[in-house]
């Protein structure tokens, strides 16, 4: 088993004071509930402070709702675990990377391995294009709100530090793109990680704009650390460029910056192709590297310090480097520039010694590194456990180590590691940022998807989530459905459909209930609607929603009392069409077959009173005596059941039945007699 | 598909329509609402695309739908339809239609007119429960719309209370409606019916129903052909396109194996009927066409370039129009193009006109396509 081997954050939950009342809690499916209880309160007022409206705090969680302090005497607070899902600018992160992750889980897997990392390379990068665009956003949304100066100071702040986040985000799955899903080669590595550098050192660019801005870029007081940071960034031709401006100005050292400029232009870089190898390359620059030693030890760059230092740059020098730690502003930019000058061929495993030793060197011996700054250096060390590990205490979401995680399990990074709970971690990650969305009102489209390629628990997962969906319309309604259905959720989809016709039925919507019902395959509850058409039909004698009976087609068969139901408006059919024969024998039948239930035989055989009734014989001798039949069982069955309770009119339509059947038979058998006889 | 648009909006929607052209216009349309439904705070907005002067940064067809002006609004948004110009008629899930009026001066969105609880369930326990609107369709000044509740209301623009009303008029549920003349209209249900209701005749009984065979699927849309009146076509839970001939049969003339989930909406092209668009929520969008042989037509449409005179009425022959009702086999003359690849979550709404498209989804993004026939 494995211990914690942090203590947990501590979340402060806006409004509840546990120094005054116990809290209790209760675990939901992506929330908490707490509530104060009666224990350890000493009868002081009620400090009235409201429970809502907190925002995220760092720690991921927040608190919304809370009941009414003045009056109750405890509140209830919501406690959500990943509150970032509500932030409304994050919503279009979340439907873009659901489009990316599907795309990545329908791939096939058996194609070429190089096919294979090109593929997975370029949808690394569609991830942090959506981030990157979903920064930019928040960013715009952020000045022009401060613009508007509509809204208030935290709103404004709060955008500000969600932008930092994605920007961090970004940072870190760059270079987990580049170590871990690229895997890039001593060589084309370093190129890989400069890359890097100049993509997110973007402070800087505002400095380089405002020189090259200027009437005459050369004379501006910030030229020479413009010139550096190109240096540092390994952006040779450009700094070439300022650098030339610069020559132009002063053609008494004219000499000097050609010197320089031949170095910078001669300077080997690792090539991307195959073109040369390694240790041709490592020739080259140590050619090179000797050739700038030289002009250094001879005092070519004497005269003019600013060309001096960046000669021991190119040389690799620490110190020099080190000078210019506010234009390269973090370590990491330092590790970079310190490999570009010193170690070009730097292989993989190596980077984790480079990478510690410039984290000392740059913050020094007392400072503490950031969050932000082991996530990196875990990843330098290529320790992906930990990265994913820090990164989860880190971020106040469950999105980036989610789809993270999925794509490094993609590259067969994850498979050794199983955790001792759960399946694995990809799972168990994407179990809790689906999780998340479940607990959005509008969201959980998405999990549907996740959960769906969680191969051990995703399924049990959905099964509870799904029936947990407020289903305030029909075409909501039918969207879970077609979810559950697709998935071969039987439960599920019985459960929908009897919620949806349950609430049809309150609303005495029984054609709705009805169609509910057969949709489900739910005979029971068919029966159960059926008996309430039978009983309308009593109390009204007429039917209602006949276009819905009348078109029941094979659907009739769900249940026995449908059947009956159908049939029966079928007899009223008949018999409205003046098809009596037809319609007799149909009557008879729902009763002899007994598909009529007992309780309706009393209107079944009075109703066909007036068929006993009519001028023409329609019963034969042999019906009427079922019909007889019919009648005397219902009668004993009765006596059996009630006997102490005597019906007036029950007796007298029993009486008249009687009759009617006696005459019917007397004119039945006349009539068959003579027809013999004849 | 370069030429296609799209935007994340931060919310599902569930309807798209493009603002109706003045009679004489030439110009493609530029500007379309969308409703939005499953959130807490649901909204209709007003968008503009391709104006060419103030969104042409990046060129004229590059421009991303521009947000002009929403409005919030209460429920889910179930269907939308433009009365005019100006006037958007929103039918909610709540049961109450409102009708929004767009100011163009000042690009602002206001509820002009609202029927409280236009549909509702009569409760036993309680007096009235709303229930949900499911479709609204306009012949300005007159609104239609049907519900969950079975009941067929007919409003009028400007008057209070309801025109006419028919309680019950259908014993599931209504799912969309459209005008087949001036006094009948064409309801679909979820028992797989199709009725045409003539508001001239008082009694409040279909005059005509017409059924898919056994299976009851439920129908979910419905459109007409703008110039043969008898042709209908609806989509249904199954994802089947249905074309019916209302002049004769009670069952569809023929069904077409289409999406494999719920067709949500079937539109005609309006001037140019023999294309047809149906979305569906397994996440694709068709376009059907039944124009493709070539040999009896004109082949101004596959030389027409991006100009908008694709459209001429002498293009609907009575070849074309035999074409949507032939009983031969139509694989070979229909051509069928799935406008979405790789798309995942439902297609919730189309709507077309001229050579625009534009369609939204519950991955919260809206898409417009300008160049439907390039």
């Amino acid at each position: 088993m494995e211990e914690p081997d942090t203590e947990p954050p501590l979340t402060v939950v806006p409004g509840a004071d546990p120094a005054r009342t116990q809290l209790c809690f209760e675990w939901g499916p992506a929330e908490m509930l707490l509530c104060e209880t009666l224990f350890g309160r000493r009868g002081g007022e009620r400090r009235g402070a409201p429970g809502g409206s907190a925002g995220p705090a760092p720690t991921g969680c927040g608190v919304a709702g809370g009941g009414d302090g003045a009056l109750g005497p405890s509140r209830v607070f919501v406690v959500r675990r990943d509150q970032d899902i509500y932030m409304e600018t994050l919503r279009k992160l979340f439907n873009e990377s659901h489009g990316i992750f599907v795309g990545l889980q329908r791939c096939e897997e058996e194609r070429a391995a190089r096919a294979r990392n090109a593929q997975l390379v370029q949808v690394s990068k569609n991830y942090r294009s959506v981030i990157r665009a979903c920064m930019e956003d928040m960013h715009q949304a952020a000045i022009s709100a401060r613009d508007s100066a509509l809204h208030s100071q935290y709103s404004i702040q709060l955008c500000f530090f969600q932008v930092s986040i994605l920007s961090a985000m970004e940072l870190i799955w760059n270079l987990c793109e580049i170590l871990f899903v690229e895997a890039a080669p001593a060589g084309p590595l370093l190129l890989r990680l400069l890359d890097w550098v100049q993509l997110h050192i973007c402070d800087v660019d505002n400095m380089v704009r405002e020189v090259l801005g200027s009437e005459n870029p050369s004379k501006h007081k910030l030229f020479w650390n413009v010139v550096d940071i190109f240096v540092l960034q390994g952006r040779m031709d450009e700094a070439r460029h300022l650098l030339s401006k610069e020559a132009i100005a002063n053609p008494t050292s004219m000499n000097m910056y050609k010197i320089l400029d031949d170095l910078m232009k001669k300077m080997p870089v690792p090539s991307l192709g195959n073109t040369q190898t390694l240790t041709e390359m490592e020739l080259k620059w140590q050619h090179w590297h000797e050739e700038c030693q030289r002009y250094l030890q001879d005092g070519t760059f004497a005269s003019n310090s600013h060309m001096e230092s960046i000669c021991k740059i190119l040389l690799g020098d620490e110190n020099a480097i080190l000078e210019k730690k506010e234009l390269m502003t973090t370590w990491y930019h330092f590790l970079v520039t310190r490999l570009l000058y010193s170690h070009p061929t730097v292989k993989p495993m190596e980077l984790r010694f480079y990478a510690q030793s410039s984290m000392d060197m740059f913050l020094g011996e007392e400072s503490n590194p950031e969050p932000l700054d082991t996530i990196l250096m875990a990843a330098f060390e290529f320790e992906l456990h930990q990265v994913i590990k820090e990164c989860s205490v880190a971020l106040s979401n469950w999105w980036f180590v989610a789809h993270l995680t999925d794509l490094l399990d993609h590259c067969k990074l994850l498979q050794s590691h199983n955790l001792y709970f759960g399946s694995n971690m990809r799972e168990f990650l994407l179990l809790e940022y689906a999780s998340g969305l479940f607990s959005h009102h509008s969201l959980w489209q998405l999990g549907v998807d996740y959960f769906d390629h969680c191969p051990e628990y995703g399924r049990v997962y959905l099964e509870l989530h799904i029936e947990r969906i407020p289903l305030n319309t029909e075409q909501k309604a039918l969207k879970v459905l077609r979810i559950c259905e697709q998935r071969q959720m039987h439960e599920q989809v019985r459960s929908i459909c009897k919620i949806m016709a349950m609430k049809a039925l309150r609303n005495n919507r029984l054609g709705s209930a009805l169609s509910w019902s057969i949709r489900a395959k739910d005979a029971a509850f068919a029966t159960l609607i059926s008996d309430r058409f039978l009983k309308d039909y009593c109390e009204r004698g007429y039917f209602s929603d006949l276009d819905l009976i009348d078109n029941l087609g094979p659907s009739m068969l769900l249940s026995d009392r449908l059947t009956f139901l159908g049939k029966y408006r079928e007899f009223h059919r008949l018999y409205g069409e003046k098809r009596f024969s037809e319609a007799a024998r149909l009557l008879l039948m729902l009763m002899t077959a007994h598909i009529a239930p007992c309780s309706f035989w009393m209107t079944l055989l009075t109703d066909a009173l007036p068929l006993l009734e009519q001028k023409e014989v329609i019963f034969s001798a042999e019906q009427t005596y079922e019909l007889m039949r019919c009648l005397e069982d219902l009668t004993a069955r009765k006596l059996d059941k009630q006997k102490f309770q005597d019906d007036d009119v029950e007796t007298m339509k029993v009486e008249m039945l009687r009759l009617a059947l006696a005459r019917n038979l007397a004119r039945v058998i006349v009539k068959e007699g003579t027809l013999e006889g004849s | 598909m370069e030429e296609v648009c799209a935007r994340f909006v931060s919310q599902k929607i569930s309807k798209a329509r493009w603002r109706p052209l003045p009679a004489a216009a030439l110009q493609p349309p530029d500007l379309f609402a969308t409703g939005s439904w499953d959130n807490e705070d649901n909204r209709i907005s007003i968008w503009s695309v391709g104006d060419v002067g103030s969104a042409g940064l990046n060129g004229e067809y590059q421009g991303e739908p521009q947000l002009l002006c929403d409005i919030r609004h209460n429920g889910d948004v179930m269907d939308m339809q433009f009365l005019d110009q100006e006037r958007i008629v929103v039918g909610s899930s709540t049961g109450s239609v409102t009708v929004f009026r767009h100011h163009q001066n000042n690009q602002t969105l206001s509820a002009s007119h609202r029927w409280e609880n236009a549909h509702y369930h009569a409760d036993q326990y309680t007096a009235c429960g709303g229930a949900a609107c499911t479709g609204v369709i306009c012949n300005n000044p007159e609104i239609v719309t049907v519900g969950e509740d079975g009941r067929i209301n007919l409003y009028r623009a400007d008057q209070k209370d309801a025109v006419r009303t028919i309680d019950n008029a259908d014993s599931s549920t209504l799912h969309a409606v459209t005008f087949l003349r001036t006094t009948e209209i064409l309801t679909v249900n979820s028992i797989g019916q199709l009725k045409i209701w003539d508001f001239r005749q008082q009694r409040n009984e279909p005059a005509q129903i017409f059924s898919l065979t056994g299976d009851r699927v439920p129908l979910h849309c419905v459109d007409r052909h703008p110039n043969q009146q008898h042709i209908v076509a609806t989509g249904g839970q199954d994802g089947m396109l249905s074309i019916w001939d209302i002049r004769q049969g009670t069952m569809p003339v023929s069904l077409l194996n289409a999406h494999e989930a719920e067709m949500w909406e079937v539109h005609f092209h309006p001037s140019n009927p023999d294309h047809l668009f149906t979305c569906s929520e397994d996440g694709s969008l068709w376009h059907w066409d039944t124009s493709t042989d070539v040999s009896e037509k004109p082949s101004f449409l596959h030389q027409g370039g991006r100009s908008t005179a694709y459209f001429s009425h002498s293009t609907i022959n009575q070849s074309v129009v035999s074409a949507w009702l032939s009983n031969d086999p139509t694989k070979d003359r229909m051509e069928i193009t799935n406008l979405i690849p790789n798309q995942t979550l439902s297609v919730n709404t189309l709507d077309v006109l001229g050579p625009c498209l534009v369609y939204g989804t519950d991955a919260e993004a809206i898409y417009v396509n300008r160049q439907l026939f390039a």
